[in-house]
């Protein structure tokens, strides 16, 4: 089968708990001393990054890597992106490789899904603008079910800049679809009109965040400030700030990373034994190779990882 | 005013019999199957059905079942010329223009260079009169550059044959620069045109601010972009007693805004286009940029409100803001592709199908409608009647077409319409008492059946 991953929405429950089933025997592959398998042994994987990334980048290389691709990076730096190649130009003629996937990051929405139109590979959406990053989502799903078994009934709160945050929108999808309730809380200059939509609750203040099982925590970007989103990182660190006095016993800690310490979140509660950020890089390969393995080699069980 | 408002290239006039149509025209009160007989250009008789006889060297078109209306006309084309030849040329977007059975076009001034200036405006109505298929008048912009400081030299434009002003694309962000183009209207003359768009509230949006948009996560433009800018400038406009027209407008607060200074005395008209009155934003949920344009696709809620106004005349008149890009430009993400559909060769079926066909608007006060706009910047009016220049569409409205099926007459193809199908196919535009379109086998067959 020839998929593509552009959005949470091309998955359905069932789809999701398939990819993070694979993830988990990937993750024991992790594990081992010799982490190759060799799925796609002689396939060639394209990751195209348009935008600065460590961890999603990194973390793709290694997931494919790890199925014995070919790999093959492209960054806008130094190529021929920057001289003012068109993002159709650039995928046509890295598709003259043939490459079985081609993971793309842009800065505008809706790229990953132009690129579909215009080659032959799977493509795997690894961030389009403000719009999706449906692997980080199912990473964080993996990151919850490794620790608590299932989604269902838990209560999620997402807090911080979910105007801009294209990791919030995949969440607040792939967690209701997950049978999790869904609560975004940030400065109301910072929640998107008309967010409901998208089936979540929205709070303009942590008063409530006690209901919370999991407190997902988003980056804080400098520049919210200068467009005057927030006043001053001082009064949002006062309102919305994670820290141990606000979080109580039992709460879990997440954040998609990088982060600011001190910001967003306290130096205390990242490195607290409530934090799940550390699971959540670990968890991106496996998560990544089963959505490789997903769309490149399909349905039939796990003898290659065998 | 000496200068002819609308120029097109020279063609012979008609000579052509309609027979048994029905003609519709609600303000010359017709409703009724009619032949109809053009010599020279005019519309020389009216006549029972089927009992005109063709005089010897007219075509004579059966059309038993089609309908005639008066030609229709559009306050608000991009024609892209000068500078921009590669989207569209005054050739390539009159002869859409022809197709979509309309007789008078206004082309709007941001071009490369700007209509800012006699010498551009002279340049470019002589060009028109080498390529118009369809009779085109010319805005002059309000600033130089639509920069939005300087005022242009109005009065020279307008003796130099502007049919009035607007800076369209943009809007006129200073109060006080607005005023004092209203306050020089009164010497220079012409309706003031306004694109209404607070850019400290649209700032870098690219489509409506509301559910999709959320979902999406691409930055909304809210819908008080347009409406706090309409209730800003219909002030200045009622204090100055100004004329002012306001273009495509796209949401309920702007046609409370609109209805409420209408009322209070202010000289105020609106526009609204047919992409606006026939979809929403929920046809941006794939990030299609043929369906990115300025002022953006709304709420079903603003939908409705644009249809109510047009029906009640709160909105006198559909305008298509045709805004031709190549395909390379709207390629791009959707954040970064241009802004802008092409809309002459749909907007009459797209209205007939969308709003005529389900009961949402009679034909006839669509037909007023189309056929106003150019009436708002005193051009004379369509009207099916003897001895009246003609300016006369046939229509099929039984037929049916796909959009973009058979290509576009425009350059360009970026029209939201396409791949739908649509009522109403256009077989004749008579425009200014020539033929400017005629659907393949029209006219030919019918010469043969004479011969």
């Amino acid at each position: 089968m020839r998929g593509h991953l552009l959005s949470i929405d091309d998955l359905d429950r069932a789809g999701i708990e398939r990819i993070l089933d694979r993830a988990r025997s990937f993750a024991e592959v992790a594990g081992r001393e010799i982490k190759k398998v060799p799925a796609l042994k002689g396939r060639t994987v394209v990751n195209l990054f348009y935008e600065a990334s460590t961890r999603t980048s990194s973390s793709f290389e290694l997931a494919a890597k790890r199925l014995s691709a070919d790999v093959v990076s492209v960054r806008s730096v130094g190529s021929s992106v920057e001289k003012g190649e068109s993002l159709k130009d650039t995928v046509q003629t890295l598709s003259a490789y043939d490459p079985a996937a081609i993971v793309i990051r842009a800065p505008f929405a809706g790229a990953a899904q132009q690129v579909a139109g215009w080659t032959d590979a799977c493509v795997i959406n690894a961030g389009d603008g403000k719009h999706e990053h449906p692997t980080q989502a199912l990473l964080d799903v993996f990151t919850l079910r490794q620790r608590l078994g299932s989604l269902d009934g838990l209560e999620i709160w997402i807090v911080g800049d979910v105007l801009h945050s294209r990791v919030a929108r995949s969440n607040i999808l792939a967690f209701r679809r997950m049978g999790a309730n869904v609560t975004v809380c940030g400065p109301p200059t910072l929640i998107p009109r008309q967010i409901e939509a998208l089936g979540c609750e929205h709070r303009t203040t942590l008063d409530r965040l006690q209901e919370a099982d999991v407190v997902y925590v988003l980056r804080m970007q400098h520049e919210r400030m200068r467009e005057s989103y927030v006043p001053s990182l001082r009064e949002y660190a006062q309102r919305y700030q994670i820290n141990l006095e606000r979080l109580r016993e039992g709460q879990l800690l997440m954040h998609p990373g990088p982060v600011n310490r001190g910001v967003e979140c306290s130096g205390a509660a990242i490195d607290c034994a409530a934090s799940l950020i550390g699971q959540q890089v670990k968890s991106g390969v496996a998560v990544r190779m089963a959505v490789l393995y997903e769309l490149l080699v399909g349905a039939p069980a796990l003898q290659a990882v065998a | 005013m000496a200068t002819e408002p609308l120029l097109s290239r020279s063609a012979l006039p008609a000579e052509i019999l309609i027979r048994q149509a029905h003609v519709l025209d609600p303000r010359c009160g017709l409703d009724a199957p009619l032949d109809v007989l053009i010599r020279g250009g005019l519309i020389a008789e009216l006549g029972e059905p089927g009992a005109t006889r063709p005089p010897s060297g007219a075509a004579v078109i059966e059309a038993a079942g089609k309908h005639l209306f008066p030609a229709f006309s559009d306050p608000h084309v991009h024609l892209r010329t000068p500078g921009q030849e590669y989207k569209e040329t005054i050739a390539t977007g009159t002869d859409a223009a022809a197709a979509g059975g309309f007789c008078q076009l206004i082309a709007m001034p941001n071009t490369s260079p700007t209509v800012d200036q006699v010498s551009v405006l002279e340049a470019l109505r002589a060009r028109a009169r080498q390529q118009a298929s369809v009779p085109t008048g010319f805005l002059a912009a309000i600033t130089v550059g639509l920069g939005g400081e300087e005022l242009t030299e109005m009065a020279a434009l307008r003796d130099a044959g502007a049919l009035g002003f607007t800076d369209d694309g943009r809007p006129v962000v200073g109060a006080g620069m607005l005023r004092k183009a209203l306050q020089y209207q009164r010497l220079a003359g012409g309706v003031v045109a306004l694109h209404e768009e607070d850019p400290s509230l649209s700032a870098d949006g690219v489509m409506h601010e509301g559910a999709v948009s959320a979902r999406l996560g691409v930055t909304g433009i809210p819908s008080i972009s347009e409406s706090t800018m309409i209730d800003r400038d219909a002030a200045i406009a009622r204090y100055e007693d100004a004329r002012v027209h306001f273009q495509h407008l796209s949401a309920v607060q702007s046609v409370e805004a609109l209805s409420f200074w209408r009322s209070a005395g202010a000289r105020v008209s609106g526009e609204v286009t047919p992409h606006h009155l026939t979809l929403t934003d929920e046809e941006l949920l794939g990030l299609d940029a043929n369906f990115k344009m300025n002022p953006p696709l709304r709420s079903e809620a603003d939908r409705r409100a644009l249809i109510d106004a047009l029906r009640s005349g709160v909105i006198e008149c559909i305008a298509t803001d045709h805004a031709p890009h190549a395909r390379h430009e709207k390629e791009m993400p959707f954040e970064q592709a241009p802004m802008g559909t092409t809309g002459l060769e749909t907007a009459f079926a797209a209205l007939y199908t969308e709003l005529v066909r389900p009961g949402l608007l009679t034909l006839p006060v669509l037909i007023e409608r189309m056929t106003a706009g150019g009436s708002l910047y005193g051009l004379r009016l369509p009207r099916v009647a003897v001895g009246e220049q003609a300016n006369v569409v046939l229509v099929d409205l039984e037929q049916d077409w796909r959009v973009g099926e058979s290509g576009y007459r425009s350059r360009s193809g970026n029209c939201c319409f396409e791949g739908r199908r649509l009522d109403g196919v256009v077989e004749l535009t008579v425009a200014a008492g020539s033929v400017a379109f005629a659907a393949p086998g029209v006219l030919r067959t019918t010469l043969e059946e004479v011969s």
